[in-house]
């Protein structure tokens, strides 16, 4: 008699959002990506289709970031101080799927640009690149809330994905969304019940956005509490299957923001010898934490180094491989 | 937990009154209310004395189906009713219900395969409702068992245990809590359970508050499903609250619309 393998049965599956528009569809996309529509936990290809692949954002800036490891410079350094420069290379350099342009230069403490200086640099980048944008604010919620709703404007028509909502501060941006038909993020603080809240308290103000929301779950390097995150993703995708509508949504998470805050990515090999060089040991960490979270079922990895993300879409690739029997 | 909601029934004057005149208003009003307040399906019974039980279910399935899309549970003991209203649903339906016995079982579990439609089972005979778990339990099993031959999918089984009236039969609590435990080893996968929740206060003085406690006690022991008093708002705040407590739904401030809302 045939041996027959259990598998599990979901109720349910994860919403799609769509990123970015074309010019039929009112933007100037070359192409738009879908995220999301798993029908099983993470590539088990035997028990629901996988349906769309993650895809992985070079993070960029628009101003040169003081703070980033040396590195970095000789991938960025010459087009730091050019958006638009940085977002091409990303994409025809590095494999960049999409882009994330970080507005940082709108921090009141920082260069403190004002809104339409960002609504401009937006505007650049995105005739700089054909792929879809994922954009956020400076992290000061006072200033961001003057953002977006100049972003969203300025990108009207682009099917952005915008960010980002909190629980304390979400209706400026879900307005913002609202009104210039872009995607949302909605951010919650390694929260489950926060993340499900917030999800409800933007769909409260539209159900449109519904089917528009991205969950940042917020993430830990590897070596800070990778765990939590991890498992609280878990818990979301779980729920998501069993048919909780509120935690269906796709995820994304900022893993070179967080892993090139950490010793083990930055310490020079002069300090720490027994580590190993140090910009290997920082790309290896950065993919590493981000293969990792795959597994956990984001869909959207935000990186930093162009290495790791040779080896994260190697990686992705041989995830996709059917593994149905 | 699936909430059948109890009130488009015969059995309520207003209900046996727009029957009689063929007025849908009333019908209607009732099917809105019980969706807007979380109910999955809704109950549709023509009453006892129906004088012509087709007829008359034929037309609640209509009038109702103009005002929802939820499914239907069509409740009569007159398999034809059943049939005719099944023939006019249009979402797959339940059948609400059927003892253990034969020939009914052959006739109810044919048509659910026919039509698709799940099927509540009673823990009864034409000896009665048994006394104790064991009897209810072997009943159970006889559904089971012959859903099964017809080719129903078990988990479209519902049994209900058959709760009585505490202040007439208490001894009966306690034994339908354990039925509803034992029922979920009978099969993999397991049969659902549903009960009759309002039939646990009948003729008592507190009827909403016995109502949610046996809810929530009978959840913690795998209830699936209850034809209950949709539109009773701390029931379906305490049922709520039973699926955060037992893990079933995850936590967030708005939980208790969220359930309202998860018939939608």
């Amino acid at each position: 008699m045939a041996l027959e393998i259990y598998k599990e049965k979901y109720r349910s599956k994860v919403g799609e959002v769509v990123l970015g528009a074309t010019k039929e569809q009112g933007g100037t996309r070359s192409h738009t990506i879908t995220v999301g529509g798993e029908a099983a936990l993470p590539f088990l290809h035997f028990e629901g289709e996988i349906k769309n692949r993650p895809v992985v954002a070079l993070e960029i800036w628009d101003m040169a970031p003081e703070d980033w490891n040396p590195c970095f410079q000789k991938y960025y350094g010459d087009v730091y101080n050019d958006p638009a420069a940085w977002a091409k290379k990303c994409v025809d350099e590095y494999g960049a799927d999409l882009v994330l342009l970080r507005l940082k230069s709108a921090d009141p403490d920082l260069k403190d640009s004002s809104p339409e200086d960002c609504a401009a640099t937006l505007k650049k980048v995105l005739e700089a690149v054909g792929v879809p944008l994922i954009v956020l604010g400076c992290g000061k919620a006072e200033k961001d809330n003057l953002l977006y709703p100049v972003i969203a404007e300025a990108g009207a028509g682009e099917n952005l994905l915008l960010g980002v909502a909190e629980q304390d501060n979400y209706k400026a941006i879900t307005s913002a969304c609202m009104a210039h038909k872009h995607n949302i993020i909605a951010q919650s603080p390694i929260d489950i019940n926060i993340c499900k809240q917030l999800n409800i308290l933007i769909a409260e103000m539209s159900t449109a956005l519904v089917d528009r929301i991205v969950i940042d779950p917020t993430i830990a390097a590897l070596g800070y509490g990778i765990e939590y995150s991890y498992s609280i993703m878990e818990r979301a995708r779980n729920g998501a299957l069993q048919g909780d509508k509120m935690l269906a949504m796709p995820m994304i998470g900022n893993v070179g923001h967080e892993v090139w805050r950490t010793k083990e990515a930055n310490i020079p090999a002069e300090e720490e010898p027994g580590w190993g060089e140090q910009e290997e040991r920082g790309y290896l960490w950065e993919a590493t934490t981000a293969v990792a979270y795959l597994q956990a079922g984001m869909d959207i990895l935000v990186m930093r180094h162009p290495e790791a993300v040779k080896l994260v879409k190697q990686n992705i690739d041989e995830l996709m491989q059917d593994n149905s029997y | 937990m699936i909430i059948i909601g109890e009130r488009i029934n015969g059995m309520f004057r207003d209900i046996a009154q727009a029957i009689k005149e063929r007025n849908p208003k009333v019908v209607q009003e009732w099917a809105k209310k019980q969706e807007e307040n979380g109910a999955h399906y809704l109950d549709i019974n023509v009453g006892p004395g129906s004088p012509e039980p087709v007829e008359a279910m034929k037309w609640l399935v209509e009038v109702t189906q103009e005002v929802t899309d939820l499914p239907l549970c069509l409740d009569s003991t007159k398999y034809d009713a059943i049939e005719a209203g099944l023939k006019l649903c249009k979402r797959p339906a339940m059948i609400n219900s059927v003892p253990a016995e034969m020939p009914k079982m052959e006739r109810v579990f044919a048509m659910a395969a026919e039509y698709g439609a799940e099927v509540i089972g009673l823990a009864m005979n034409e000896e009665g409702i048994p006394k104790d778990s064991e009897r209810r339990v072997a009943l159970a099993m006889e559904l089971v068992a012959t859903a099964d031959a017809f080719g129903i999918p078990i988990d479209s089984l519902y049994i209900d245990p058959l709760v009585l009236p505490c202040n007439v039969g208490q001894d009966h609590g306690p034994e339908v809590l354990k039925t509803l435990q034992q029922i979920k080893l009978l099969s993999d996968p397991p049969p659902k359970t549903v009960v009759g929740l309002s039939n646990v206060s009948q003729g008592t003085k507190r009827r909403e508050l016995i109502n949610r406690v046996f809810a929530v006690m009978a959840m913690a022991c795998g209830l699936d499903a209850a034809i209950a008093d949709a539109c009773d708002d701390e029931l379906m705040e305490a049922v709520a609250t039973a699926r955060i407590l037992l893990n079933m739904d995850i936590y967030c401030d708005s939980y208790v619309e969220v359930f309202k809302q998860s018939n939608r």
